[in-house]
């Protein structure tokens, strides 16, 4: 493997990467605050269907970004009543989540494009643009860092950059300001809270109305970045591997970002068999595009060390005497 | 001060504290609160006493905000004061110190002293400031933690004190603590109580909400009696005694004292000798324990909760698994093998009330005839024939066993939840006690039971053991532990410290030996 073909692996793990780490990121902001949220996958789906749909439309990839958001909202909103005022079993609700979108956004494409549940591909301004980095050109030349610089980091569809700066920001949020301390003590003992004087349902209630923001941001990249359009069951599970980064990161930002980008590099590999069959290893593509499901499921059945969630999470908060 | 000379009118001497004035409060048809009226005198420590389900608990709620009243009012300095929330009560200056901590185990102290009261957006400056004012409250009321140490780390005293800090750090003058002495050593219910006194000195009212009448004696100025939701009369501590306190919560005469005989033991019945317990992280809870238990005899086990006497229950309940020798009436036990279980050891002649009755003494969603039959329900008599089993011999030996027992009520279909925590306990005692056992095992025997009820499983374990039976009491409640054993072992860190004679022993000796201070002192 040369190192042409190395960058290009790396370019294609960030591009796949991003929807993984908005995703994850959402669900960190759920989780810690006590909500589990296994819709991340529904939630994705119909940011990008709504993103494909209203990008297309209006020929606005921005506005289309806003409609996946208000769609993904929409969903979180449904979970954040069930799961906090109704008090509902969290999990229970995130599935159901998961079958309507998987219908609903099927459904709606059909009806409105009668493409057999697609949007019509995006072109020019429906599509995410490439943003390149100031000196990609100049710097090009350099060796090594150059083309790394030109070909890996710069290129890329804003959301990538924003994802990756959502990392920091998400540290800092947590760890450095009133509503992370607030936000990881609602998830931790949630009566703590309360006897504080703090509403633990608006707390909850903010956490999961950012995971929504950011599963629709997710969903949007999907569909007018990484890819051009929605299709069917486009988001293929992504929704469930960034729950098991986030238990693979133990709910902790910068690991996230770190187990987004190695399943990230699974998923590239699955798309390049010819780059392990350069260097002697014969693995059928079949077991290559089942890698970061099998990585999944080693990761769920907690095989890489003890991950300890936040202890109040999946409980509905009841006042005790 | 303006509020002083504002109802000077009404009350020439200052103001009270706190004044409730016809509180009353219903959860659907039960009446918890009824018209209780109540004053705390300014910079007086009050204490609450009252049987579980008095009402004392939904009382202090409705002061901190929980629960709001159905009617009444509720004057703070002699100022009325709404307090539909939690938010309210800190601003009118109520400090709650809850049985259960409220305390995000993973945070640090700074960071929990804080949470809800943060002055900003950012947390660098809160922490600063909360940094401050934590040594100089800390050197003020004798309330030193370390302001960087994780709660998981803390003791239960210290996370007390955390408590009582984050409270003082709201500028609380008024601090309620419920129950607070239940999880602490005699050593650190001292220190409590000599931190309380300071708050007293400096002016502050504090509320105390127990069912010990030895600490509402020692600390309490003033005390009100509740009993069924209602107020039943209020008290200067100085001209009360205990006994009349336990009449007046009870509503009859009760006896304190354990009346029994000397005990008379006979041949020794339990054996145990090196016996060890790992735990599932490598940790060693039992660390070689050697002991015996004869006929008509009664073994109190002392100790702060968690130095290894669950342990020591559940391998002799054959719940866990160990290494060494447990010997009844001769015969050696299976430590780890398939004759490791409950059903073995219940053959073997041990009957087991286990610690904590909610998980393993009951299944609280079946009924109290199913719960009876449990561990049991391969008795003879509870057999219909080969296949079935005969629901109405079980349901008819409830039902006699409600009887025995004072089960109230003594309904046998009712669900083991709906009986209040005494009567779950009789529920428990009654299938253990009358499969008459060579050995009891009893583990807090009387937590979250009142008073009637105390006095009446007390009766009966000490039958048990006139009937010539050897009793293992585990209580973590040294007063239970005195009154009833006729000899005492202390645990400490897996080990048994020392044993005493109950008669020539006392509280001070037992509480050192508790803390780990080992016999003659030098190690």
């Amino acid at each position: 493997m040369d190192y042409a073909t190395f960058l290009q692996l790396l370019d294609t793990t960030l591009r796949l990467a991003t929807p993984l780490l908005f995703a994850c990121l959402a669900g960190l902001y759920s989780e810690r605050a006590g909500i589990f949220d296994i819709g991340l996958e529904g939630k994705m789906l119909m940011g990008a269907m709504c993103a494909g749909t209203v990008a297309y439309l209006t020929g606005s990839v921005w506005l289309g970004a806003l409609a996946a958001i208000v769609g993904s909202l929409l969903f979180a909103l449904v979970h954040g009543l069930a799961s906090i005022t109704f008090r509902g079993n969290q999990l229970i609700s995130g599935v159901a989540l998961n079958f309507v979108a998987s219908g609903i956004t099927v459904l709606v494409a059909l009806a409105l494009f009668g493409q057999g549940g697609r949007t019509p591909p995006l072109e020019g301004g429906a599509r995410m643009g490439e943003v390149t980095l100031p000196f990609a050109d100049a710097l090009r030349s350099v060796p090594i860092i150059g083309p790394l610089y030109a070909d890996v980091i710069s290129g890329h569809p804003l959301l990538v950059y924003v994802g990756i700066a959502l990392v920091p920001a998400t540290w800092w949020l947590l760890y450095r300001t009133r509503f992370g301390l607030r936000l990881r003590a609602v998830g931790e003992n949630p009566a703590s809270v309360d006897t504080a004087g703090v509403s633990v349902a608006r707390l909850r209630f903010a956490a999961v109305l950012i995971a929504g923001i950011l599963c629709g941001l997710a969903g949007a990249y999907m569909a007018t970045g990484l890819q051009a359009g929605f299709g069917r069951e486009m988001t293929a599970g992504r929704g469930y591997i960034a729950l098991a980064a986030l238990i693979f990161a133990k709910w902790r930002p910068w690991h996230a970002l770190w187990a987004c980008l190695l399943f990230g590099f699974f998923q590239s590999l699955a798309l390049r068999p010819d780059v392990l069959q350069s260097v002697g290893l014969r693995v059928p593509v079949p077991v290559l595009d089942a890698l970061p499901y099998i990585l999944t499921v080693i990761v769920l059945a907690g095989l890489v060390g003890k991950a300890v969630p936040p202890r109040a999470g999946g409980e509905p908060y009841v006042k005790e005497r | 001060m303006a509020g002083a000379i504002g109802s000077g009118r009404q009350t020439p001497a200052a103001p009270f504290a706190i004044e409730l004035k016809g509180i009353s409060k219903a959860f659907g048809p039960v009446q918890a609160n009824k018209d209780i009226s109540i004053q705390v005198a300014k910079g007086s420590i009050h204490g609450i006493i009252g049987e579980n389900g008095a009402g004392k608990s939904t009382l202090m709620s409705i002061l901190y905000g929980f629960y709001k009243a159905d009617s009444g009012e509720i004057l703070i300095n002699g100022r009325p004061t709404s307090i539909p929330d939690s938010q309210s009560a800190i601003r009118a200056g109520i400090g709650m110190v809850f049985q259960h901590f409220k305390l995000v185990q993973n945070f640090t102290v700074l960071e929990n002293i804080i949470l809800g009261a943060e002055d900003g957006a950012m947390l660098a400056p809160s922490l600063s400031k909360a940094r401050r004012v934590l040594d100089q409250l800390s050197r003020e009321y004798e309330l030193d933690v370390d302001p960087d140490a994780l709660i998981e780390d803390l003791s239960v005293g210290h996370q007390q004190r955390v408590e009582i800090l984050k409270a003082l750090y709201r500028q609380a003058e008024i601090l309620i603590l419920d129950e607070p002495t239940g999880v602490l050593t005699p050593a650190e219910a001292d220190h409590l109580f000599r931190i309380l006194n300071g708050l007293k000195d400096q002016g502050k009212t504090v509320i105390l909400i127990t069912h010990k009448l030895r600490e509402i004696m020692e600390i309490t100025d003033t005390v009100s009696v509740m009993r069924r939701g209602q107020m039943t009369a209020t008290v200067k501590t100085a001209e009360t005694s205990p006994e009349q306190l336990a009449e007046l919560m009870v509503g009859r005469k009760v006896l304190l004292q354990v009346e029994k005989q000397p005990a008379n033991p006979g041949r020794t019945v339990l054996e145990v000798e090196n016996l060890r317990v790992v735990d599932e992280h490598g940790v060693e809870r039992l660390k070689g324990i050697n002991l015996h238990i004869r006929a008509g005899e009664i073994l109190g086990i002392a100790g702060v909760a968690g130095n290894g006497q669950s342990e020591l229950l559940e391998v002799l309940g054959g719940i866990d698994h160990g290494t060494g020798t447990i010997r009844i009436n001769g015969k050696e036990l299976d430590l780890t093998g398939k004759h490791s279980d409950g059903q073995s050891r219940r053959a073997d002649g041990i009957a087991h009330v286990p610690e904590d009755r909610q998980v393993l003494g009951l299944i609280m969603d079946f009924t109290a005839w199913e719960n009876v039959a449990f561990g049991y329900h391969h008795a003879p008599e509870y057999q219909k024939n080969a296949l079935l089993m005969d629901n109405a011999a079980i349901r008819a030996d409830c039902e006699a066993k409600m009887a025995t027992f004072d089960v109230r009520p003594p309904i046998p279909t009712l669900a083991a939840k709906n009986f209040s925590g005494g009567n779950q306990q009789k529920i428990v005692v009654a299938r253990e006690i009358e499969r008459n056992p060579d050995l009891l095992l009893v583990g807090q025997p009387t937590r979250g039971v009142d008073i009637g009820a105390i006095e009446f499983i007390h009766k009966q374990i000490v039958a048990l053991r006139d009937a010539g039976k050897a009793v293992l009491l585990v209580s973590v409640e040294l007063d239970e532990i005195m009154s009833l054993s006729d000899r005492i072992a202390v645990m400490f860190d897996g080990r048994i410290m020392g044993e005493r004679d109950p008669a020539t022993t006392n509280e001070r000796e037992l509480g050192l030996l508790m803390a780990g201070v080992a016999e003659g002192g030098a190690a």
